[in-house]
């Protein structure tokens, strides 16, 4: 079958769809795209469900040759793309016509674009989704987990919806944002902090470190004090802000373990994890303090955007 | 089981809290509230992680906000009984415990001044609870050991640890499913699967469950199609040693 062949597969090129729900209790990680937004404005570009199959480029380095003509749709972080040498500006839905290449540099703005397929991109799920774990071996386009490899040939069964443009100010990563704002629901142990620390953590800035995947991102700045005992380990929810005996916080991505011992300040809401994982090292960042409740009707319009 | 205390951890979150602390008369507790809130939250329910004394509800936001979350939360554990014992299955794991595939055999057997036959019988001596599933797909956190045969976790993780690697840290021994860095004390080798993604259900271990291993021989082993290939040394090298 045609599609589009990866001649040049770049560091960590992934198969994401939404994530991997309902197994959790047996261990296994939750997955899913990093800017599980990016890829649900593709996806809508093209008429997708939100949370189609698509390819998450990580850092650039990519290159694809097009077999067949295709209708397909970018979104998420600039990594210098270029269609036969054309640049081409995430947030859009183009046309790639057979014998051209579209290919990925390096990050402008942002670590994470998006690729959507009409209808989505073919795969077989494993344990209900086709998210790429490597180190679980489970999805991907073997159904093993690896990244995409040169050779690999992306083919998808759908046909591209009437033709969309984005909203303003979406599917792109905001380019004059003046504080990187990070919503986190409060929670867990926050009890068991110093009372200093609770207000640093709110009221002080934070770097994204170099040590940063789809596991979890470590922020650097002031030392947060945890009072409490230890702890025995419980689940871990999505963007859970966990504290090791340095004080320097983790926040917890899509491919986290699923259970975990350390004391925690409370979890960033999905939507601030999509921000987060479009965030370079050395990024400042600020954790702002949100309510459930609040969190949720934020969390739902953006659903109420793809209806 | 103390009073229930139900917490919010994130936007979709909660973590029920039963006890505070790791005890297998806890189990029949921990599988009673597992079942309720399944049936409670139904539809809602996109992840339960049960572990030593919690259970963590991811529940869908397009049908319950917090408030009714929560109380699904307390309609489940109202009257709650404890699961009858036996619920769980029982399971017999044929290890080969020998140094080569299981190191630190060496090292426990040396601190407690006994033969390896001797750490072996106590290792088999037991039932263990599965208490909790976590760290990868189908790997089981089981417990409690024989005081003596605690050990600590080793000071540099090995990267890689075979698949069936059967394990002890402190008072818990488990099994590798895959293979996985890890800083456990190996001390043999089982050449059952633990995950497969065509195993109804997946893992073969479930919270609840009894596990006894069982001594067997390395051609035994190998029958059973087990790979009797030297555990890999472990990864650290002078500069992390240093560090």
């Amino acid at each position: 079958m045609k599609g589009l062949i990866v001649e040049r597969a770049g560091p960590l090129t992934l198969i994401q769809d939404g994530g991997r729900f309902g197994v959790r209790h047996l261990g296994v990680t939750q997955g899913g795209a990093a800017d599980w937004v990016s890829l649900g404005w593709a996806n809508w570009l093209l008429g997708n469900a939100p949370q189609a199959p698509g390819v998450e480029i990580t850092v650039g380095g990519l290159t694809l040759y097009a077999e067949t003509s295709a209708t397909l749709a970018l979104t998420g972080a600039d990594l210098g793309a270029t269609l036969d040498d054309a640049p081409l500006a995430p947030g859009t839905r183009f046309t790639i016509t057979a014998g051209q290449r579209l290919a990925f540099e390096s990050p402008r703005a942002g670590l994470r674009a998006y690729l959507a397929f009409p209808g989505g991109l073919d795969a077989t799920p494993v344990l209900g989704s086709v998210s790429s774990t490597v180190r679980e071996s489970l999805g991907g386009l073997d159904g093993q987990g690896r990244v995409l490899d040169e050779g690999d040939c992306l083919t998808w069964a759908g046909t591209a919806g009437a033709e969309r443009t984005l909203p303003l100010g979406v599917g792109t990563l905001p380019g004059d944002e003046e504080r990187v704002m990070l919503a986190l629901v409060s929670g867990a142990q926050i009890a068991d902090f110093s009372g200093t620390s609770v207000f640093e953590a709110f009221n002080t800035p934070w770097q994204v470190d170099q040590r940063a995947d789809r596991m979890g991102v470590r922020l650097t700045g002031s030392e947060l004090r945890y009072l409490g005992e230890g702890m025995v380990s419980e689940g871990i929810p999505l963007g859970a802000v966990q504290v090791p005996a340095d004080g320097q916080p983790i926040v917890l991505l899509n491919d986290r373990q699923t259970i975990g011992g350390y004391p925690r300040l409370g979890a960033l809401t999905p939507l601030a994890c999509a921000r987060l994982a479009q965030c370079q090292p050395g990024t400042e960042v600020w954790l702002t303090p949100v309510a459930a409740g609040q969190a949720r009707n934020a969390h739902l319009r953006q659903l109420a955007c793809w209806r | 089981m103390s009073d229930p205390s139900i917490e919010t951890v994130g936007m979709d979150s909660l973590i029920v809290r039963l006890f505070d602390s790791i005890d297998e008369e806890h189990m029949p507790w921990m599988l009673a509230a597992d079942h309720a809130l399944r049936e409670a939250f139904g539809e809602a329910l996109i992840d339960l992680v049960p572990s030593y004394t919690t259970l963590l509800v991811h529940y869908d936001i397009q049908r319950l906000d917090l408030q009714a979350a929560r109380a699904r939360v307390s309609e489940a554990l109202a009257g709650l009984t404890p699961a009858t014992s036996g619920e769980g299955q029982r399971h017999v794991i044929p290890v080969w415990y020998d140094v080569s595939v299981g190191p630190e055999l060496e090292r426990i057997a040396e601190r407690l001044g006994v033969s390896h036959e001797d750490v072996i019988a106590r290792h088999c001596a037991r039932d263990y609870s599965v208490f909790a599933l976590g760290f990868a797909p189908g790997y089981a956190f089981m417990g409690r050991l024989d005081d003596e045969l605690a050990t600590p976790r080793l000071k540099t993780p090995r990267q890689k640890v075979a698949a069936g690697s059967v394990a002890i840290a402190e008072r818990q021994t488990a099994v590798y499913p895959t293979l996985s860095p890890g800083g456990w004390n190996i001390v043999g080798r089982t050449a059952v699967a633990l995950f497969g993604r065509d195993r109804e259900g997946y893992s073969l271990f479930r919270p609840g469950d009894k596990v006894r291993f069982e001594a067997i021989s390395r051609e035994a082993f190998i029958e059973q199609g087990g790979d009797p290939t030297p555990l890999a040394e472990r990864g650290d090298t002078p500069t992390e040693a240093q560090t």
